[in-house]
């Protein structure tokens, strides 16, 4: 017995799929959204931009020039070039530790990598300030409430090392803030990708170094891309857990994000915002390579939004 | 070799572990431990009267207040923009969609300042809303606002894929036993949303509640009504008062400590409730 295949309805009178809303509810939900992410992201982005030329171009460019603001720019560049490089190299050991082999307590490690995420910024510097502060364990010898590395603090004021107030304590912070954005993106990726394309090559005579350089980076580019960026972002824009060991002094350890609050509390808003559409122009530049980057890997997108904590 | 398993032919992973480990305590552990060192120069009695001062008090109720009500709030809307994100067509989606994630990537001073300008009585928002009688900076308002914009992304983005991933059958099989629309959102699907959508709201309550830079600018930092905890750490910090700024901040870490393994529990219950469908 043969069957007539079903013809399909034209389109005038096919049903509406039963799997879909009333037109109204779908136009009052787009409404909705529009709406709220309107309200929430776009009018804000905008303000920075209108607000930072709200007195015209020349003084955007006198408040972008300013000594004050290009010594906060090359002092944030520095920060993220410690930053990120360094968050980076850690961010491939770890991953390359945690899904090419087996070991107790991979899990518990895993947590701890993320651990500067649930972190307040603020209790985040604090944790410098206790270090390193003069009354810390790292601090001024003398003063010491315990002489913990006696020997190091004797250097350290021999030396007159300073971190904390100082550009060190920048770094440092900063670098405890970005730590796990590079692993955390890294670790799911290359758990995915297994092991056998690197064992491949390994008995096809590979070297290890070999092997990660000519397998394991380039199956890893986007979402070492990633995990950069979202760092770099993160690295430059940092404010609390900076403002906490910067000491604010201006022209020497103010960060471009420190030297925005600067001038909003000194009430030259048209300054802040022009230093600001900065920092929102990397917020933009960021947001257009992450979708690049996720276009080009889907797993990099669904590994990112599994566990987006930062 | 450090542990006793196959030889593997992958070499480096003394290396690599090795590696991670040192840095890690370096750079997060070690630090991290001055905090309880510097909280046992104080005594148990110490402790508790910083920690439950009338001023340490009003600043967990409204830090915990706000972020609860931002995190419900960009629970409902954050289900819509999700939904609609997935399911719709209209223009300009993609660029809709890759804006959620600003309030990750915008420096949360930037953030700050702008939400601070926008809601004042002289800004775009905040005059309108002055003669509606709402004051918004300054204000527990302004709290709410900021920790509202800061958690937008994490309940998209914990929503989103769940509902992509959805079977278009399900719906299918419900509509054809005769459920409407609405019963088959509310008996079907959002039953199965619900491990994303707890997962989202504990991810956007635990980021707003370490909240500072997008916050400090529309708080206005009013003692016993505006203070936040992170600002209240602040305030000890720059009145040098270590001990005092460490105690609050234990309170912080254990509260957030709790949040991750709540965040775990669930992240693990969605990925069975999702991997059985």
């Amino acid at each position: 017995m043969t069957t007539a295949a079903p013809q399909p309805l034209p389109t005038a009178v096919r049903p509406r799929s039963v799997t879909s809303e009333p037109s109204w509810v779908r136009g009052l939900l787009i409404g909705v959204t529009l709406g709220f992410l309107g309200l929430f992201l776009i009018l804000p982005l905008l303000s920075v931009f209108l607000q930072a030329f709200g007195k015209g171009l020349e003084y955007y460019g006198r408040a972008i020039a300013d000594p004050l603001a290009w010594s906060a720019l090359k002092l944030t560049l520095l920060t993220a070039g410690f930053a990120v490089p360094l968050n980076c190299v850690f961010g491939v050991a770890a991953a390359w530790a945690i899904a090419k082999f087996q070991f107790p307590g991979k899990t518990v490690l895993i947590t701890l990598i993320d651990l500067p995420f649930s972190i307040s910024p603020v209790v985040a510097g604090l944790i410098f300030v206790l270090v390193f502060g003069t009354k810390g364990w790292l601090g001024d010898y003398e003063n010491a409430e315990h002489p913990w590395f006696p020997w190091l603090q004797t250097w350290l004021n021999a030396h007159d090392f300073q971190i904390i107030y100082a550009v060190p304590g920048i770094v440092l912070a900063t670098i405890f803030v970005t730590f796990p954005f590079v692993a955390r993106e890294l670790i799911p990726l290359m758990q995915a990708q297994g092991r056998t394309e690197e064992e491949a090559a390994r008995v096809l005579g590979a070297s290890g170094w070999q092997t990660f350089w000519l397998v394991t980076l380039p199956n890893i580019r986007w979402g070492l891309l990633y995990g950069v960026i979202l760092c770099n972002a993160r690295a430059m824009g940092e404010f609390g857990a900076v403002s906490v060991v910067s000491g604010h002094i201006r022209g020497q350890t103010n960060t471009l994000p420190l030297h925005v609050e600067y001038l909003y509390d000194s009430y030259d808003f048209t300054a802040a915002f022009a230093v600001a559409s900065l920092l929102a122009l990397l917020a933009l530049v960021t947001l257009v390579v992450k979708t690049w980057a996720e276009r080009k890997n889907v797993a990099v997108k669904s590994s990112w939004r599994w566990a987006p904590w930062c | 070799m450090i542990f006793s398993r196959q030889r593997s032919v992958l070499p480096g992973f003394n290396l690599t572990l090795g590696f991670t480990l040192f840095y890690l305590s370096l750079v997060v552990l070690i630090p991290l431990s001055s905090i309880f060192f510097k909280t046992s120069t104080l005594s148990w009695a110490e402790f508790v009267r910083v920690t439950t001062s009338p001023v340490a008090l009003a600043s967990y109720r409204l830090t915990f207040g706000a972020s609860f009500c931002a995190a419900l709030v960009n629970a409902v809307f954050g289900l819509i923009v999700a939904w609609v994100l997935v399911r719709y067509q209209f223009f300009g989606k993609r660029l809709l969609d890759a804006l959620v994630d600003l309030p990750f990537a915008l420096p949360t001073a930037v953030a700050g300042i702008t939400l601070a300008r926008l809601y004042s009585d002289n800004g775009w928002l905040g005059g309108g809303l002055a003669h509606l009688g709402l004051t918004v900076a300054n204000t527990r308002l302004g709290i709410f606002v900021a920790l509202t914009f800061i958690g937008l992304p994490f309940m998209v983005r914990t929503v989103q894929p769940v509902l992509e991933d959805l079977d278009a059958e399900i719906e299918e099989a419900a509509a054809s036993l005769g459920a409407n629309r609405w019963q088959t959102f509310w008996r079907v699907i959002f039953p199965m949303l619900t491990p994303a959508l707890l997962t989202g709201i504990a991810l956007a309550f635990a980021r707003a509640l370490g909240e500072y830079g997008s916050v400090i600018f529309i708080a206005g930092n009013i003692p016993l009504k505006t203070v936040i905890t992170p600002v209240l750490i602040m305030g000890e910090l720059d009145s040098f008062s270590y001990a005092k700024a460490t105690a609050l901040a234990v309170v912080m870490l254990v509260v957030s400590f709790t949040l991750i393994l709540f965040i775990n529990a669930l992240q693990w219950w969605s990925g069975r409730h999702h991997g059985q469908n």
